[in-house]
């Protein structure tokens, strides 16, 4: 099987996070009328449409440990982003299990803002919604204006805010926590290259305080700047696991 | 594929100490989790309403205009058109108490089954107690009707209603209240993840509830040959409630209230929590799924 290929297996650290033959299916509706006839109005209060099985994930399994800084690669639809719901506990497996040593965190904050509020009550929120409690973000606040760098805008609601402005707002209130297993999903494409630099460095920190950070991106560049290990799935499949640069090459090649 | 591998990725885990993740906790745990989240309800309760009304002129004016419109709107209607014979005395007093009290409700009704499908994006990308959501929305409805019990407690002494220990128990039938709706709002926010149309139905339902509450005429001067019915419609919780409030301020026909409401009401009030976040708290897992 493809999946142990390279896998570092005699890794002596603890595992922080063990994905075991994980599998993940979704029903979509299929969109369009519902379908004529006595069999659709029998169904009607069972969702009388058609529906689509989609198999998201098709038994991924790997060990992810302490400190380490992996890498998840794949096309678009290739079920990376299923994979990293599924670790966060956000998307209930099919089959298989995800095992974790603590609760993974999702760098995805910015579903909690309100975009008619000012920056600062957003911070608040956004702290909230990720679980610290008032008084840490009364104390981390500066540090996450600081480091978003909106100080000049902070009184003003979030919808005035540029693209770019947002994206820091919530990168930098989701990394305020520090996250023993965080999962970055595509957030570094945002924002100028000194942020992105930042932001990079902000992730090393976090992965050298002995956290676990899986990180989703397209951009190669990222990846191995970041990361110690790449994982490329493939239409649910897991395709390699291994050293960056191999597995890198091996994408780009395929 | 369930070879011996993973069976060892398994053993592994257990041996590292490590839990699975998503599992639902048991009730007990899982509303501790809740409770820890409390400041997350509340402030998105207060934000949430600071920033439906930031955009408007007046602001926060009306989080108060905006019931006493209504309020103005169904006395005119109501009273001043069709409800001639059934009406109390006092009947402003009747009409605010009735139409406030009901609006607390039917928001948590309606608003509260769109809590989880609403914000799915929300639920999709951080992991929380689901429950902060429902119970937020309650919260935010709660905010709206301090104020308007503050016209309540206006218009009583504008009418020349005297202040009496009585009003102290709007303490309780409030708190009450509160836990009726909350437990409410928890049932059909669940039910609507599993049936949206359900979202398309409720405001029927919650109509017809406006009907038959009370809220611009008594039932009582209304169905005064008719006990049968009395006695029936003594059992609907909203009615109760209603009377229960009207009843802490004057003793006259149309404001009074039989003491068992309270009894009622209280049990009501117990079922519709215990039931309503056991039913939340069982699909907890459910609500993060896309389809």
């Amino acid at each position: 099987m493809a999946e142990s290929t390279e896998a570092p297996m005699t890794d002596t650290r603890p595992p922080a996070v063990i994905v075991d033959d994980v599998h993940v299916e979704y029903k979509v509706l299929a969109t369009g009328k519902r379908a004529k006839g006595a069999e659709a109005s029998r169904k009607l209060l069972q969702r009388g449409r058609k529906t689509r099985r989609v198999h998201a994930l098709k038994g991924v399994s790997f060990v992810a440990h302490e400190g380490e800084s992996i890498g998840v690669i794949g096309t678009n639809g290739s079920g990376k982003s299923t994979l990293m719901r599924a670790i966060v506990g956000l998307t209930p497996t099919t089959q298989g299990s995800i095992y974790a040593s603590s609760r993974p965190a999702m760098l995805g904050v910015g579903a909690a803002l309100l975009r008619d509020l000012s920056g600062e009550r957003n911070v608040t929120l956004g702290g909230l919604a990720l679980g610290m409690s008032l008084d840490e973000i009364t104390e981390q606040a500066d540090e996450i204006i600081d480091f978003a760098g909106i100080r000049d805008f902070i009184q003003y609601p979030m919808r005035t805010y540029s693209s770019g402005m947002t994206a820091r707002l919530k990168f930098a209130i989701a990394t305020a926590r520090t996250h023993e297993i965080l999962i970055v999903d595509e957030a570094l494409g945002v924002g100028d290259r000194d942020f992105r630099r930042r932001s990079e460095d902000r992730i090393r920190e976090i992965r050298d305080a002995a956290g676990t950070v899986f990180l989703v991106s397209h951009s190669m560049k990222s990846i191995r700047d970041t990361c110690d290990r790449v994982i490329w799935i493939h239409k649910g499949d897991m395709m390699m696991d291994g050293k960056p640069d191999e597995v890198i090459a091996a994408y780009e090649n395929a | 594929m369930k070879g011996s591998d993973s069976m060892s990725l398994a053993e592994e885990a257990a041996r590292a100490g490590l839990h699975r993740v998503g599992a639902r906790p048991p009730f007990w745990i899982y509303l501790r989790q809740v409770w820890r989240r409390r400041q997350f309800i509340y402030r998105l309760a207060r934000y949430r309403i600071e920033a439906q009304n930031g955009q408007n002129r007046l602001g926060m004016a009306w989080v108060l205009l905006k019931p006493i419109i209504d309020a103005a709107v169904y006395g005119t209607v109501f009273g001043l058109f069709l409800m001639r014979g059934n009406i109390p005395d006092h009947y402003l007093l009747f009409l605010v108490v009735g139409v406030f009290m009901f609006e607390f409700f039917s928001g948590c009704f309606t608003a509260g089954a769109k809590s989880i499908t609403r914000n799915a994006n929300l639920v999709q990308s951080l992991s929380f107690p689901r429950m902060a959501l429902p119970l937020a929305l309650v919260t935010e409805k709660f905010l709206e009707f301090v104020p308007m019990l503050a016209i309540i407690l206006a218009t009583a002494l504008g009418t020349g209603v005297r202040p009496t220990t009585d009003w102290l128990l709007l303490f309780p039938l409030v708190a009450l209240f509160c836990i009726f709706n909350a437990g409410v709002t928890m049932f059909t926010a669940r039910l609507t993840v599993h049936f949206r149309d359900l979202t398309q139905l409720l405001p029927f339902a919650s109509r017809l509830l406006f009907y038959t509450s009370g809220i611009f005429y008594s039932l009582d001067l209304a169905f005064a040959n008719n006990p049968t019915f009395l006695k029936i419609i003594a059992f609907q919780p909203i009615h109760e409630f209603l009377s229960l409030g009207r009843s802490v301020f004057l003793d006259e026909p149309g404001f009074g209230a039989p003491p068992e409401f309270w009894l009622y009401a209280a049990a009501w009030s117990a079922v519709s929590i215990v039931v309503g976040s056991l039913f939340f708290w069982a699909a907890e897992e459910r609500y993060g799924r896309v389809d």
